[in-house]
C-alpha cells in the first residue's frame, strides 16, 4: 500500500514538474529512480532510469512547442519493471514512448483547459485581489500534477498478471528484437539535440569529438576538457579576425567574463 | 559596484519605496513554479505575475496603483524559464523606479519584457536544453549504467540543480542591480559568443557520445567456413568503430532537416531493430 502511495507521489511531482521544467522529478533518470525506491527494487527502477534517459534526453519544450511527455512514460513503465509486473527493462523502454504520446496529448488539452482559470486571473487582477492571483496560480500546479497521477492511477489498476501474461504471449524473435530496438533508439534523441545546434560551422567539431571517442582510452573527462578547449580556441580566433566596430574595440574584461563563465560549464 | 539604486541627489524626498532583500528572495522562490499555468494563447502569463506578487504588495500599497500592476504582468508573457531571473532582476528595479516616479512609465516595463523575452531564450535554449542536460544526464545514465548505480541519479539530480538555483539567483540579483545597464551590457555580443562556445563543446560531446553510448552489435559470425570465419563486427571494428550508429545517426539528422517528424523516426528505428534481429543480423 506504501509503495502505492509512493508511486503516486512521484506521480503528482513528475507531472508538475513536466511543466515546470524546474527540479527535472520528470525525467527517467529521477523518476524511475524514485518508483524504484517507492516499490522496493531500486536497482531495476535506476537501470531502467538510464536506458529511457538516453532515448528521452532530446526531448525537450522550446517555444510554445510541447514534446513528448516523459513524465508520464517514466512513471508508468518503472511501475511495470519494479512493481508485480517486473519486465525487462527494454520492455519498459519501448512500451514508455507510447505512454509519452499519451502524455503528451494531456499536456496539449491542459494547456488549452486551464484557459478559464487564467481568465479568473484577469478579474482578480481587475479587484487587485494578490491572494486570490496566487491561489490560481497554485491550483494550475496542482493540475499539472493531477495531469500525470491520474492516468498512473488508472494504469496501476490493471493487474499484473494481465502484463505478465501479455508480454509472455510476445514471440521470442519479437522480444531479442525489442532489446535490440531498445539500444538503438537513442540515435532519434543523439539526433534531435544535433539538428538543434548544427550549423555549417560546428559540424567539424561533431566529428572531432566522434573520432577521438572511438579511442577507448579517453575518458569523459578528457573528452570534455578537450571540448571546452576547442571552443575557447575557436571563439578567441575568430574574435581576433574579425576587426572591431566601435573604434575602441570590446573591452578586455568581455573576454575574462566569457572565459569565467565557459569555465563554470 | 558603485551603481546603487534609489540613490538621488534631491534629498528631502520623501521616503523611497524599496524591495527588502527577503521580497527579492520571495519572488526568487515563487520564480520556480513559473511555468505551471503555461495557457494558450497568453503562455507564461500567470506564472509572471504569480512571481511578481511579493514586489507588487510591497511597492503598490494603493489600490489602484496596484491593479494596474497586476494586469500589466498579466500580459503576454515567453521565455526561457532560468532566463526568467535576469528579466525579473530588470523588472524588479524598473517597478521600483515606476512606484517611486522616477520616469518610468507602464510601457516602458511592458517594452523592456517584450524585449528581453524573445532574444534571451533563442540564447539560452541551446545552452541549458541543447547542451547541459542532454550531457548531464547522459554522463549520469552512463555512471548508473557501468556499476555505479545511485550515484549517476544523483549527480544528475544535484548537478542541475544546483547549477539552475545559483544561476537564478545570480541574474535576478545581477538584474536588479544594474537595472537597465543589464540590455546594454547584453547587446555587446557576450551572449553569442557563450552561445556559440557551448554549442562547440554540445556538438563535440554529441559526437563523443554517438559511438560510446549505441548499443548496436551485428551477430559475430554472418558466414562461416571450415577454417575461417567471416565477423563483419570485427571487420568494422577495423574500419572504424561505431561506423554504423553514426550513419544511422546523420540519417536521422537528415530526415529530421526534411521535417520528418521524430515520431517517425523512433517507428523507423524500432522497426530496424526487430527486422534485424529477426534477419539474424543485429544481436
Amino acid at each position: 500500500m506504501s509503495s502505492i502511495l509512493g508511486v503516486l507521489v512521484v506521480a503528482f511531482l513528475a507531472g508538475v514538474e513536466g511543466v515546470v521544467d524546474e527540479w527535472e522529478f520528470h525525467q527517467p533518470i529521477v523518476a524511475c529512480t524514485l518508483v524504484g525506491l517507492a516499490t522496493g527494487n531500486l536497482f531495476s527502477g535506476i537501470a531502467l532510469g538510464a536506458a529511457l534517459q538516453l532515448v528521452t534526453l532530446g526531448w525537450m519544450n522550446i517555444g510554445t512547442a510541447v514534446a513528448p511527455d516523459p513524465a508520464l512514460a517514466a512513471v508508468v513503465a518503472a511501475w511495470w519493471v519494479s512493481g508485480a509486473a517486473h519486465l525487462p527493462a527494454a520492455a519498459g523502454v519501448i512500451l514508455a514512448i507510447p505512454l509519452a504520446l499519451i502524455g503528451q496529448g494531456l499536456t496539449r488539452g491542459l494547456r488549452q483547459l486551464i484557459i478559464p482559470l487564467v481568465a479568473q486571473a484577469d478579474r482578480a487582477a481587475a479587484q487587485g485581489n494578490l491572494r486570490r492571483i496566487t491561489w490560481l496560480h497554485w491550483s494550475s500546479m496542482v493540475l499539472q500534477g493531477l495531469r500525470v497521477m491520474i492516468p498512473t492511477a488508472l494504469f496501476m489498476l490493471l493487474p499484473a498478471t494481465w502484463i505478465q501474461q501479455g508480454y509472455a504471449a510476445i514471440p521470442e524473435v519479437l522480444r531479442g528484437g525489442l532489446r535490440v530496438s531498445a539500444g538503438l533508439l537513442v540515435v532519434v534523441s543523439f539526433a534531435i539535440v544535433i539538428n538543434m545546434m548544427a550549423t555549417r560551422q560546428l559540424w567539424p567539431f561533431f566529428f572531432i569529438g566522434f573520432a577521438l571517442a572511438t579511442d577507448g582510452h579517453l575518458s569523459l573527462v578528457a573528452l570534455g576538457m578537450i571540448g571546452v578547449g576547442l571552443a575557447i580556441l575557436y571563439i578567441k580566433l575568430q574574435s581576433k579576425d574579425t576587426p572591431h566596430h566601435d573604434g575602441s574595440g570590446t573591452p578586455p574584461n568581455d573576454e575574462d567574463e566569457l572565459d569565467r563563465e565557459l569555465d563554470d560549464l | 559596484m558603485t551603481y546603487r539604486k534609489g540613490v538621488s541627489e534631491v534629498t528631502d524626498e520623501p521616503k523611497l519605496r524599496r524591495l527588502t532583500l527577503s521580497d527579492q528572495l520571495l519572488v526568487f522562490s515563487h520564480s520556480g513554479l513559473e511555468q505551471a499555468a503555461w495557457n494558450y494563447p497568453r503562455l507564461q502569463n500567470l506564472g509572471f505575475c504569480y512571481l511578481m506578487v511579493p514586489a507588487i504588495r510591497r511597492l503598490y500599497p494603493e489600490k489602484e496603483a496596484r491593479i494596474l500592476a497586476a494586469q500589466r504582468h498579466l500580459e503576454l508573457f515567453n521565455t526561457m524559464p532560468y532566463m526568467q531571473s535576469l528579466i525579473t532582476g530588470v523588472t524588479l528595479s524598473l517597478e521600483e523606479d515606476h512606484a517611486n516616479g522616477k520616469g518610468v512609465s507602464n510601457d516602458d516595463i511592458r517594452a523592456l519584457k517584450v524585449s528581453m523575452m524573445g532574444s534571451l531564450a533563442g540564447v539560452a535554449d541551446p545552452v541549458w536544453w541543447g547542451t547541459l542536460r542532454p550531457i548531464l544526464s547522459a554522463f549520469a545514465a552512463s555512471l548508473a549504467l557501468s556499476g555505479f548505480g545511485i550515484v549517476g541519479p544523483l549527480v544528475f539530480f544535484i548537478g542541475w540543480n544546483v547549477a539552475r538555483l545559483s544561476f537564478r539567483w545570480a541574474t535576478q540579483r545581477w538584474g536588479y542591480l544594474q537595472g537597465l545597464k543589464v540590455v546594454t551590457f547584453l547587446s555587446s555580443g557576450v551572449l553569442q559568443k557563450l552561445t556559440l562556445g557551448a554549442s562547440i563543446v554540445g556538438m563535440f560531446v554529441m559526437g563523443a557520445i554517438v559511438p560510446r553510448w549505441t548499443r548496436f552489435k551485428f551477430a559475430p559470425i554472418i558466414a562461416s567456413s571450415q577454417h575461417n570465419s567471416l565477423s563483419l563486427q570485427a571487420m568494422l571494428d577495423q574500419l572504424l568503430p561505431g561506423l554504423v550508429p553514426l550513419i544511422l545517426t546523420l540519417v536521422c539528422v537528415w530526415l529530421l532537416r526534411h521535417h520528418v517528424k521524430p515520431l517517425w523516426l523512433l517507428l523507423g528505428v524500432f522497426i530496424l531493430g526487430l527486422g534485424g534481429y529477426w534477419l539474424g543480423l543485429l544481436r
